[in-house]
């Protein structure tokens, strides 16, 4: 673009390009930050460093030199930071005071197996446990407690279950409502209609959290007659309010750039206006429809507020009209709860980065059948 | 279905000339293609339905708590009290920290706009990368954020700094409205950098050249030329942003919001109180969710107002700067 020189004959221009190419590259940075920042809270948890047995084998303070400082660090529960201040007398009384801490608990509970394991290792992170007291193996999320269980399943099925209620109840609605706008509308009711559907997005969660909880949830309940007044059914609804105009706008603006030739060729063959909608302009327009709504799943599944005040118990079930956490959720609301640096609140940052995962294969997903779709449409495929 | 036959819409052929050269349409009535619409027109009603709804409920029961005396009052420790609370301290906070937001993110965001459509070359691999890190970016969830306000700005930069200038003492290295302020100001990138390329790429490209032929450098053509042209589009980038950051309760949860402050926040490394967190607290927290509706409902009520003012005028802007990119083809 344009006529380049070079930095010798305009300075300040040659300094002005280069200051606003870096600043362009600071999205990148932040993609690559967050990435970043989260992982490296999580990272414990990946490489099970992290220790959440009661029980654990005293190392007497004389066989301090026997361990290696990673084994140290994690046995007296220090943060990398905290164990290199430390010097090597700070350390044996820290050590004497765990092998104290250890001699003082109580019988009963050294007597419970679940005191002696690593609730923290993958295996208790993602199968089922017969834990002491349970009839049966089964998945728990319960970070409080003596013996703390971080079954990440049910906050999974809890997520699932709540994405989907809302993406079903959403993309019909908001895809409809963008074939009616984009194709069968006319222009002056599309013009008052398009934006006023978009404005539904600006509504703060929050805001459509509370009608959730104080008008809807009991709507719902009169028409439906289930148990649980707040339950994943009435959250999923509510999320759905929330996608709806993320889809409307996608799909819309991938069924508006469909060429109008289709349109008028259709037409002039005799169609109907919603028969040239439905088999000329939707499935020409199809990858974007997917694309909106893969994008609106990436939403749904980010949402937290919503389901924060309408659900929360974190039971496994599939069954909708039960109560469900996301994971969003039980960020939200633990991470004040918990010790920073310590078992439970590392779980929350990988449940974090599990998460930021998710919405980035989505979001690649989505981009990347957008640009496809409008690349074939401009013909350059 | 990719292929369509002639043959479907011709629903019986044309049986003799007559019949065809008097009627122009294949068919009088169709009913699906009747019973269709309206289903697609229903969905339509159907979502504005639940916008006039929420809408509707909200003006109706927030009306009547809203007052002068409660926007204006700092509450005492129990802000359940329906007759002595005010929302005075949460307005302040959502301004002050929408406010030193939008210090840092429109610049970046314009600058970064500017190179997307005034230098990059739309083809370069870099430029690609961009382009995915904003979609990237404008899709990560906002508790996501949050916790990178945690993680980062809080335990990473704030104890830092803390270490440099404190002594170590905590200053910096716990939440804060600055770091709140940060945390939206990365959420809301996306929004100001594509509200503000749509304006850049509204404005004719021949107007640049005219600037550049009169010997007009490029630099001097930007600031001159395509920015004072791109400030519509900037200010709708800008009040989105806000409006979207206003209304925003997760990524401010770990990095500064304040359950209850005596005090209006004074200073950039105080905690604050605000209006979408409290709305959260007093539905969920409250310890009689009958009395202490109306409060709740005013203080949604004065949180929608905020973010549908913002939003309303923000969309009548970028109608003008659609209206022109459309004209231009």
């Amino acid at each position: 673009m344009g006529i380049h020189r070079g930095h010798r004959a305009r300075p300040i221009e040659w300094l002005a390009e280069k200051f606003i190419f870096l600043v362009s590259l600071s999205a990148i940075l932040m993609v690559l930050l967050i990435f970043l920042f989260v992982a490296r809270e999580a990272l414990p948890v990946f490489f099970g460093e992290t220790n959440t047995a009661l029980v654990q084998k005293p190392i007497p303070a004389a066989e301090l030199e026997k361990h290696s400082a990673a084994e140290l660090q994690a046995y007296l529960e220090l943060t990398p930071d905290e164990f290199a201040k430390m010097d090597k007398k700070t350390l044996r009384t820290l050590m004497d005071i765990k092998v104290e801490a250890q001699n003082d608990i109580p019988a009963e509970v050294r007597n419970d197996p679940d005191a002696h394991i690593n609730t923290t290792e993958w295996k208790y992170l993602l199968h089922s446990h017969q834990w002491n007291g349970y009839n049966r193996p089964e998945y728990i999320w319960q970070p409080v407690g003596d013996i703390k269980k971080f079954n990440i399943i049910p906050l999974f099925v809890g997520t699932l279950k709540v994405t989907l209620i809302g993406l079903l109840f959403a993309v019909p609605l908001a895809v409809g409502a963008a074939i009616y706008v984009s194709q069968l509308a006319r222009p002056r009711v599309r013009e008052i209609v398009k934006p006023t559907i978009e404005l539904l997005s600006g509504i703060p969660s929050v805001v459509v959290g509370v009608f959730a909880l104080l008008v809807m949830a009991t709507v719902l309940q009169t028409m439906f007659h289930y148990q649980t007044r707040l339950n994943a059914f009435v959250a999923g609804i509510a999320l759905g309010f929330a996608v709806i105009p993320v889809i409307f706008s996608i799909a819309e603006d991938a069924l508006t750039s469909v060429p109008r030739a289709y349109t008028q060729a259709a037409l002039a063959l005799g169609a109907s206006r919603w028969q040239t909608a439905w088999q000329i302009i939707l499935p020409a327009a199809l990858p974007g429809v997917f694309a909106a709504a893969v994008l609106g799943f990436g939403r749904a599944i980010g949402e937290t507020m919503i389901v924060l005040m309408v659900c929360s118990a974190s039971v496994l079930s599939w069954n909708v009209f039960d109560s469900a956490r996301s994971i969003t959720t039980t960020i939200a609301a633990e991470m004040a709860e918990a010790v920073a640096g310590g078992p439970h609140y590392r779980i929350l940052f990988m449940l974090g980065a599990l998460l930021f995962a998710a919405t980035f294969i989505s979001n690649m997903v989505g981009d990347l059948v957008i640009h496809r779709f409008k690349l074939k449409l401009e013909g350059k495929r | 279905m990719n292929t369509v036959t002639p043959s479907q819409y011709l629903p019986e052929g044309p049986r003799n000339r007559t019949e065809t050269t008097r009627h122009f349409r294949a068919e009088k009535f169709d009913f699906w293609s009747f019973f269709f619409s309206g289903l697609t027109g229903l969905a339509t009603l159907f979502i504005l339905g639940i916008l006039a709804t929420i809408l509707i409920n909200i003006l109706a029961n927030g009306w009547t708590g809203l007052s002068w005396h409660f926007v204006s009052t700092i509450p005492k420790k129990d802000f359940f009290d329906i007759h002595t609370t005010g929302v005075l301290p949460m307005i302040v906070g959502t301004a002050f920290r929408v406010i030193v937001m939008t210090i840092f993110v429109i610049p970046v965001g314009v600058i970064t706009a500017i190179y997307l459509t005034e230098y990059a070359a739309n083809t370069s691999f870099i430029t690609r990368i961009i382009r995915a890190a904003v979609n990237n970016l404008a899709g990560v969830p906002s508790i996501v954020f949050g916790l990178f306000g945690l993680g980062f700005f809080i335990n990473f930069v704030g104890k830092n700094m803390d270490k440099l200038l404190h002594n170590s003492s905590a200053v910096w290295g716990q939440p804060a409205l600055l770091w709140a302020s940060l945390t939206l100001a990365v959420m809301t990138l996306p929004v100001v950098i594509v509200a503000t390329e749509e304006s850049l790429k509204a404005i004719p490209p021949g107007l640049r050249e005219a600037s550049l032929a009169l010997g007009a450098t490029k630099l001097e053509t930007i600031l001159k030329i395509v920015l004072p042209q791109a400030l519509p589009g900037i200010m709708t980038g800008g009040i989105l942003a806000v409006s979207r950051a206003a209304g925003e309760v997760a990524p401010i949860l770990f990095t500064g919001v304040a359950y209850y402050m005596a005090s209006l926040p004074g200073h950039l490394s105080d905690q604050f109180m605000d209006l979408g967190y409290h709305v959260f607290v007093l539905s969920t927290q409250s310890p009689n969710i009958e009395q202490t509706r109306p409060i709740l409902y005013a203080t949604v009520l004065v949180l929608l107002m905020l973010t549908f003012a913002l939003n309303i005028v923000a969309i009548l802007i970028r109608a003008r700067v659609r209206k022109k990119l459309r004209a231009l083809g």
